[in-house]
């Protein structure tokens, strides 16, 4: 068996890296896949809390390239799914006490395994990053529709390329569709027109995403919430499957069309 | 009169701003991430025009630069003879 190595990145720090891999790692794991997520972010540990799991840590990721301890060990399951794990990062270690080389090799084992291995990237272009992306196969790129993280995912997309992940695919996070309507946010295709990456799914600004994440249970399994239903179409997505994009659902009013029509 | 205003309201959205903006400012990123982008093209340049005439490649300069609305790439080339 060999499973695909995944990095979520984003370059910008809380534009929703974190959320966003507990979603899609939880969501693999409804589909019954065999999930692990690794949180690369040392120093600064935060999946563990976002997927309900942080009572249970022993031992994390630098532990385990140390190999002060066997992978299996330090694999933290899942309170809802047996097929999710997750390797926590190290929280009093630096980003420099993992190398790239090291991370290639924990990737290399833990594919053996696993139909998925999911990593979530620490913000920022340096060490931190280097390790996340040296063992993936793929990588997803979260980007809000604003100036700021808009940029820094361009520049990623260059750093990715530049290690040779040459395809990455963006999800735009925290939509708002009333913004949008008044012309105060740029839409789905504004971002793709600057980007020019696939896009492998778009999800609205929800409340809801802040109360499971105060719960620490991931949205994507709550059927009523448009996040999570959001999160499922992601997950379709990366299995192969077509998935309908979020219909933004607002109307432009007619002034607005009027007005379009004649700029164009 | 309000109707009309409504359609040909000339202030620009925020949004508009927005890819106004960040369209600038990733010519410049872009351009920067590409190591060696500027001194190739300054190469192929050189290339090119030396098929035309003799210039000056010790005191060629070759920019990109930009406003507020537009970015454009200035290059300063000395001839010293055209060729016939």
């Amino acid at each position: 068996m060999s499973g695909r190595v995944i990095v979520v990145t984003s370059g910008k720090g809380g534009v929703g890296k974190t959320t966003t891999t507990a979603n899609i790692g939880t969501g693999l794991a409804l589909r019954g896949r065999k999930v692990v997520l690794i949180d690369a972010d040392i120093g600064l540990r935060n999946l563990d809390v976002v997927m309900g799991l942080e009572n249970r840590i022993v031992y994390d990721l630098v532990n385990v390239v140390e190999k002060t301890c066997k992978t299996k060990q330090a694999l933290i399951k899942d309170k809802r799914f047996d097929s999710l794990f997750l390797l926590p990062a190290a929280q009093t270690r630096e980003k420099t006490a993992v190398k790239p080389e090291q991370m290639r090799e924990l990737c290399a084992e833990l594919r053996q395994e696993f139909d998925y291995i999911l990593i979530d990237c620490p913000a920022g272009i340096e060490q931190g990053f280097k390790n996340a992306i040296a063992g993936a196969d793929e990588a997803v790129i979260v980007t809000t529709p604003d100036v700021s993280a808009v940029r820094d995912a361009d520049r990623i997309i260059g750093l990715l390329q530049a290690h040779e992940i040459p395809a990455p695919r963006l999800i735009i996070n925290r939509v708002r569709p009333q913004m949008i309507k008044k012309g105060d946010m740029m839409d789905i295709d504004d971002v793709n027109d600057i980007l020019a990456i696939e896009l492998l799914g778009v999800v609205p600004d929800d409340e809801a995403v802040i109360v499971s994440t105060n719960r620490g249970e991931p949205s994507v399994m709550e059927s009523g919430s448009k996040a999570g239903s959001a999160f499922r179409n992601i997950v379709a997505r990366i299995e192969g499957e077509e998935a309908p994009f979020m219909s933004l659902d607002y109307d432009l009013g007619i002034f607005e069309k009027i007005r379009r029509l004649i700029k164009k | 009169m309000d109707l009309i205003n409504k359609i040909f309201r000339e202030e620009t959205t925020s949004k508009e701003r927005a890819i106004e903006r960040l369209r600038l400012v990733l010519v410049h990123d872009r351009a920067n991430v590409a190591p060696g982008l500027m001194e190739t093209l300054k190469e192929e340049l050189i290339e090119v025009i030396s098929k035309y005439m003799d210039i000056d490649e010790e005191s060629m300069e070759v920019s990109l630069n930009s406003n507020e609305r537009s970015a454009s790439l200035v290059a300063n080339i000395p001839v010293k003879r055209i060729r016939r």
